[in-house]
Order: C-alpha cells, then sequence, then structure tokens
C-alpha cells in the first residue's frame, strides 16, 4: 500500500523519544495488541477498496487516502513484520517495510483527525473486519510513542491529573451547586450511601448543564436514591479515544469502585458515546471477575423507566429525526431503544436516509470533535448530514449524545443553520407528567 | 521424465503440500494468539456467539441497501468471478477425471457449451476486476505486489486452460494418454502455481472469510447490536 502521497499535514509530539524509540515502541504496542480478532482482520484483508463508500471523509472529500484500510496499514506492516506466518522471511528479505516516523507522522492525521472509531465500515466490508477496533490499537501505539494531536494530548494530561477533561473532582460540588441553584433542582454529591452512582460529560459539567439537571429531575421523579461523586464523576473516557489505556483504566476504575464504595448497585452514564464504549463495553478488562455493578447509558434508563411507569411523558405529536450516536446505536446496540422513547414521546419518526446502524457518524467521535486540527473536515462532513436532515422535513432533530450536539451545534453554528440538534434527555425531563 | 509427467507428478505432489502445510501454518499463527476474551456482560436477550457469527458470515453476503449502486455491481463482479473460477474447476469434465484419478472422487459434469461461456464470463470479469484496480484511486493506493501476484496467478490458468482446449471433452476423455502434451503441462503447471502461492497471499481470505466475519458477528451481538 503506498502512502498517502501529500505533503506532510501538521502533525503532533509529546516527550523527548528520539526517531527511532517512537518507531519502536509504537512497534511494540501493535504487536502487544493482537489477539485472533485483530489477526484475522488484518490477514484477511483483499484490499477491495469498498470500505471507502461507507467512511463518511471519503464521501465528504472523495481523497483516497481516507479509504479506511489504509488506516491500518501502520499496524498492518508491524503484523506481517512481526507477528505475521511468515514474520521472520518477511523481516530478512524486508518484503514489507517497517513504518518510518514519517510515516506514523503521517498516520496521525489518518487516525486520530479522520476516524472517528464509528465501526460504518464494517458493514460493508466483505469480510466484516472491524476497521474501528484496529484505529483504536494503532492509537494505543501512537499515544505511547507520543504522537497525538497535541489539543487531545492536553485533555489527557488534564485528565491524568484531575480525573476529568472539565474540572478537579474538588470544585464539582460547587459546580453541582450552581446548577441546582440555577434550574431549581437538587443534585445530591458525595453521599456515603446510595443506589446509582449518576455521572456525567464534561459538557454537562460546563455548557450543557441543561441535560445534568434534566437527569436529577428524570432520577427524582422515578424514585431513584443517587448521587454524584467527587471521586468518579467524568465518564467520557478521554483515554479510551486517545489510545491511552493506563488512563482508561484509572478513569473505568474511578466510575465503578466509587460506586462500590458507595453500595451502589448501577452506574447511570450520561448522554455520551465513548463513555458507554469504554464503560459498559470494555470494564471487563480491567475486573477479573465480573463487573461489580450494571453500567447502563442515559437512553437504556429513560426506556426502562418508561416501560416501568416510574416515569411519564407528555405527548409531543410533532415530527421528528434523529441522528443516531455511533458508540451507542452501531456499536452500542440501543437502536430500539431510543426509538421506543422517541415513541413515548409521541413523535412522528421521519428516519434519515441512512439511520439505525447504517448511520453516519456526526464527524466528531473518537475525540475528533476536540481536535481543532480536523475542524474543516468536519465541517464537510457535517454538510452531509445537514442535507439528510433537511431532506425529512422534520421539525425536531434529536440525538442522545452530548458529543454529538456539540459537532452538530458547531456545524449549525458555522453554516447558519437553524436547527439545533436536541437532547433526547432533554426533552423527556421538559415533558415530564406526573 | 517429460514435462508433463513432471507437472503430473513432482510439480503437483510440491503445490499440494506447500499448499496444505502453508494454510495449516497460516491459521496455526493466528490461533496461537491469545483470545482476548469479551468479559463484559452480555446485552441482556443477545444471540448466543456462534448465532451472532452465523448470522454475519450470511448477512455480509450482500452489501446493504444504503451502499452505493457501485458498490453492488462490484460485489456482483466479486460474485462473477468466484463463482465462474468454481464452475470452471468443479464443472468441467476432464478437471473431474483429473480430481478422480487423484482422489477417486467424481461427480457430473457440465456440458462443454457452459464451460465455455463460463470461462469466458470468468475472464471478463477479472480483466474488469483488474482494471478498476489499476485506475481507480482507491484501490490504486491500496494494491500491494500481493494483489498483482493474485491477480495473475488466479488468471494464468484460464488463459491457459483455454489454450489447451481444443477438442470437445468426449474426445479428450475417449483417448487413454494426453496428446497436446505441452499445453497440458503449462496448464497444470499454472493451477499448480495458485497452490503454490494460495497460502502467502490474499487467496487465503477463501478460508479466512468466514473467521473474520464470524470475529465481528460475535463482537456485535455480544452488543445486542442488529446488524
Ligand atoms: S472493505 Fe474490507 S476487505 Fe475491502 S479493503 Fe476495506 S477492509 Fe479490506
Ligand atoms: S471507523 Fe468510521 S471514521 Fe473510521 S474509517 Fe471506518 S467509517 Fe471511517
Amino acid at each position: 500500500m503506498s502512502a498517502p502521497n501529500r505533503p506532510i499535514p501538521a502533525f503532533d509530539r509529546q516527550g523527548e523519544l528520539s526517531q527511532s524509540e517512537r518507531i519502536d515502541v509504537a512497534m511494540r504496542s501493535f504487536v502487544r495488541d493482537f489477539g485472533w480478532t485483530a489477526a484475522l482482520h488484518v490477514e484477511s484483508c483483499v484490499r477491495c477498496g469498498l470500505c471507502a463508500e461507507a467512511c463518511h471523509f471519503y464521501r465528504a472529500t472523495g481523497d483516497a487516502k481516507y479509504t479506511p484500510a489504509l488506516k491500518l496499514e501502520p499496524i498492518r506492516r508491524a503484523y506481517f513484520r512481526e507477528v505475521g506466518p511468515f514474520a521472520p522471511i518477511v523481516r530478512a528479505l524486508d518484503l514489507v517495510p517497517r513504518p518510518t516516523t514519517g510515516d506514523l507522522e503521517r498516520w496521525q492525521e489518518l487516525v486520530y483527525d479522520s476516524c472517528n472509531m464509528c465501526g460504518r465500515c464494517t458493514l460493508v466490508c466483505p469480510m466484516g473486519i472491524d476497521i474501528a477496533e484496529l484505529v483504536r490499537d494503532m492509537r494505543h501505539g501512537m499515544f505511547v510513542a507520543g504522537l497525538v494531536p497535541e489539543r487531545l494530548a492536553l485533555m489527557d494530561r488534564a485528565a491524568r491529573q484531575w480525573g476529568s477533561t472539565a474540572t478537579p473532582g474538588e470544585d464539582l460540588p460547587d459546580i453541582l451547586a450552581e446548577v441546582s441553584e440555577r434550574y431549581g433542582v437538587a443534585i445530591p454529591c458525595d453521599l456515603d450511601r446510595a443506589d446509582m452512582l449518576v455521572t456525567a460529560a464534561p459538557a454537562e459539567l460546563t455548557e450543557h448543564t441543561k441535560a445534568l439537571a434534566g437527569a436529577a429531575k428524570i432520577l427524582d421523579r422515578a424514585g431513584v436514591r443517587w448521587t454524584m461523586h467527587r471521586e468518579g464523576f467524568d465518564a467520557s473516557n478521554v483515554g479510551f479515544n486517545n489510545g491511552d489505556v493506563e488512563l482508561q483504566e484509572r478513569l473505568t476504575r474511578a466510575l465503578i469502585d466509587t460506586a462500590v464504595k458507595i453500595g451502589a448497585k448501577t452506574v447511570l452514564l450520561p448522554e455520551c458515546g465513548h463513555a458507554y464504549g469504554a464503560a459498559r463495553w470494555e470494564a471487563g478488562k480491567w475486573y477479573a471477575g465480573e463487573v461489580p455493578v450494571r453500567v447502563i447509558h442515559m437512553t437504556e434508563f429513560l426506556d426502562e423507566s418508561l416501560a416501568a411507569g416510574k416515569i411519564r411523558v407528555r405527548r409531543i405529536g410533532e415530527s421528528a429525526t434523529f441522528h443516531d450516536p455511533c458508540q451507542i446505536v452501531r456499536r452500542g446496540g440501543l437502536e430500539a431503544a431510543a426509538r421506543r422513547v422517541l415513541a413515548a414521546l409521541g413523535f412522528e419518526l421521519r428516519e434519515l436516509q441512512d439511520h439505525g446502524v447504517t448511520g453516519f457518524c456526526c464527524g466528531g467521535g473518537g475525540g475528533v470533535v476536540s481536535n481543532v486540527r480536523s475542524a474543516p473536515l468536519r465541517a464537510r462532513v457535517f454538510e452531509m448530514k445537514k442535507a439528510q436532515v433537511e431532506a425529512t422535513g422534520a421539525k425536531h432533530f434529536v440525538t442522545s449524545c452530548g458529543q454529538c450536539r456539540i459537532t452538530l451545534e458547531q456545524g449549525a453554528k458555522a453554516t447558519q443553520w437553524t436547527k439545533s440538534p436536541e437532547s433526547l434527555l432533554e426533552l423527556v425531563a421538559d415533558n415530564l407528567v406526573d | 521424465m517429460t514435462l508433463l509427467e513432471f507437472a503430473r507428478g513432482p510439480a503437483l505432489a510440491f503445490a499440494i503440500a506447500v499448499f496444505l502445510l502453508g494454510s495449516a501454518w497460516r491459521l496455526w499463527t493466528i490461533f496461537r494468539l491469545p483470545r482476548l476474551a469479551d468479559r463484559s456482560p452480555a446485552r441482556e436477550g443477545a444471540a448466543s456467539p456462534a448465532a451472532g457469527a452465523l448470522h454475519a458470515i450470511v448477512r455480509a453476503m450482500w452489501p446493504r441497501r444504503s451502499f452505493a449502486r457501485w458498490t453492488h455491481f462490484l460485489t456482483l463482479n466479486g460474485y462473477v468471478f468466484h463463482v465462474g473460477l468454481a464452475v470452471v474447476f468443479f464443472g468441467y469434465a476432464p478437471h473431474i477425471a483429473f480430481v478422480r484419478r487423484l482422489t477417486g472422487l467424481s461427480w457430473p459434469a457440465f456440458p462443454d457449451p457452459v464451460m465455455y461461456v463460463a470461462a469466458g464470463v470468468t475472464i471478463v470479469s477479472l480483466l474488469f476486476a483488474l482494471l478498476w484496480r489499476l485506475t481507480d484511486p482507491v484501490r490504486k493506493t491500496l494494491s500491494t505486489a500481493d494483489d498483482t501476484i493474485s491477480w495473475t496467478v488466479t488468471f494464468l490458468p484460464l488463459l491457459t486452460g483455454m489454450a489447451a482446449t481444443s477438442e470437445p471433452s468426449a474426445a479428450i476423455l475417449a483417448r487413454d494418454h494426453a496428446i497436446y502434451t505441452t499445453a497440458l503441462s503449462i496448464h497444470l503447471l499454472s493451477a499448480e502455481l495458485l497452490l503454490v502461492w494460495f497460502p502467502f497471499g490474499k487467496l487465503m481470505h477463501a478460508v479466512l472469510f468466514a473467521f473474520s466475519r464470524g470475529a465481528s458477528g460475535i463482537r456485535l451481538s455480544h452488543r445486542g447490536v442488529n446488524v
């Protein structure tokens, strides 16, 4: 496979490793991550290129360098040189070249700026290759090699220090007190005992505080004994996105261990896709036996509470379309749950042309929304989503992930689009009835 | 030893040995790696891993509606040459006779005209696949030497086979010895080349596709994703 034949785009470096050390540590990490599934997926690619059509970055630009299979090139090389069936021969004859630092720098753009790890490409791949997961493995290697976009590295440092990218834990009680006062709803913090540990996405502690207040309203109405806690409150796992496995473990443990400490049986995740990916599907990596608590997404909680009659909502009776957040639907399995909540709200659902498991990513997932460098690319992806939303003619544009909302809000602002994505949680909170 | 004796004897034995041992080795090197089992609790009501794998294997046989028409067209072209190759190999009477000599197994053959059409269509379809690979920017960017080699070793037996077929099957089979020995030897050797290359390149997807699709099927069905 050929390297993208372009000038090297802006790339960032962290740490003091020499060129060759960066390659060594990246290669070691790539190699370490190979189990059956990853090996099968690297081995079975037939380079048919069908995955290009599934990827919004390719679709929006028509540039072949965004072909999903190409994003995996360095890890593919690492596999065939170090792990694969004929590795010694491949190495001896240099049949597959060893990646250079130049390659890794070039691929920084492909795996961090132009992949949301959304998994849409897997659906079209005739070999069923899970490219999103391999991109994550690549990010592990890139992270240890200190080749992460600086903005994401900055967030990583904040999260390592504070346990959150938004605020240090000590400030949480004050922030919650302000939100309580502003919306007139109590938000318990640091209770010694509770049945449910409620967590937030960073934006809910800053610009999306209404979502947090809405959650509080619904939890109270459902009669849940809950609390937030300064020792584990930010569920958006930046380690999961960046490829910082150590941080991913630390952030996951902060949530689950805090829940165990206060006797909670459930950790409630906010409207955040990657929080779900990290805590629901990957917490098992860090707990030898079973994950000691149930981990659920806000959409599941809304769905279950409505089904059990613990909360009731007014039927809005207008038309709506729904953006399926990738980590919650295509990678998380909550397609039907979100639609049941929309139905309870009495929406006439007008599906996007591509919806459910085949819905397009908003373009911001996997930390891309925080990566300033990729803003022009995101804007082009946004145009695709905007066109699909407009084609439905629906009055409301709803989603269940705060990160998607931020990405879509940015797109709307840049294009003076009057439609603003609404939160499913906030719609439920605003329409609660006794 | 004549060229035909060589092609039918040591060369064939060598090719089959490389094919079997190489493929087994390649599979073993994959499955000796750690399993990295998914330890998250499965979604309530999720399909069993076997059902998830099977569903994914079957589902990936045809692209979803939401993918563009040319994806469907390329998939169709893929089917044409895959099925065409299978028909040509398994349906042609002299091939069946060849397999019977080796293994004692045999089955009914297709009539010769069907075979000629199948071979012709397969050749056109493979040429189209090559053209697409050489001209389309996505495929050009992805291509490696393996693609050229794999295409060539797949195409050669078809071409040499056509060259070796100058009589109806019945006439060929009626004789107890081959008369166009050079053409036949070259045809056999080209097929042996394909067998020898099989374990080293992407032709191995003929075996790996089920495992690869199945692995994603297990991962996603565990999460209750309805793919
Ligand atoms: S669709 Fe699958 S097999 Fe084809 S190039 Fe992409 S990853 Fe490889
Ligand atoms: S995971 Fe999504 S963003 Fe990444 S290559 Fe595949 S389709 Fe594109």
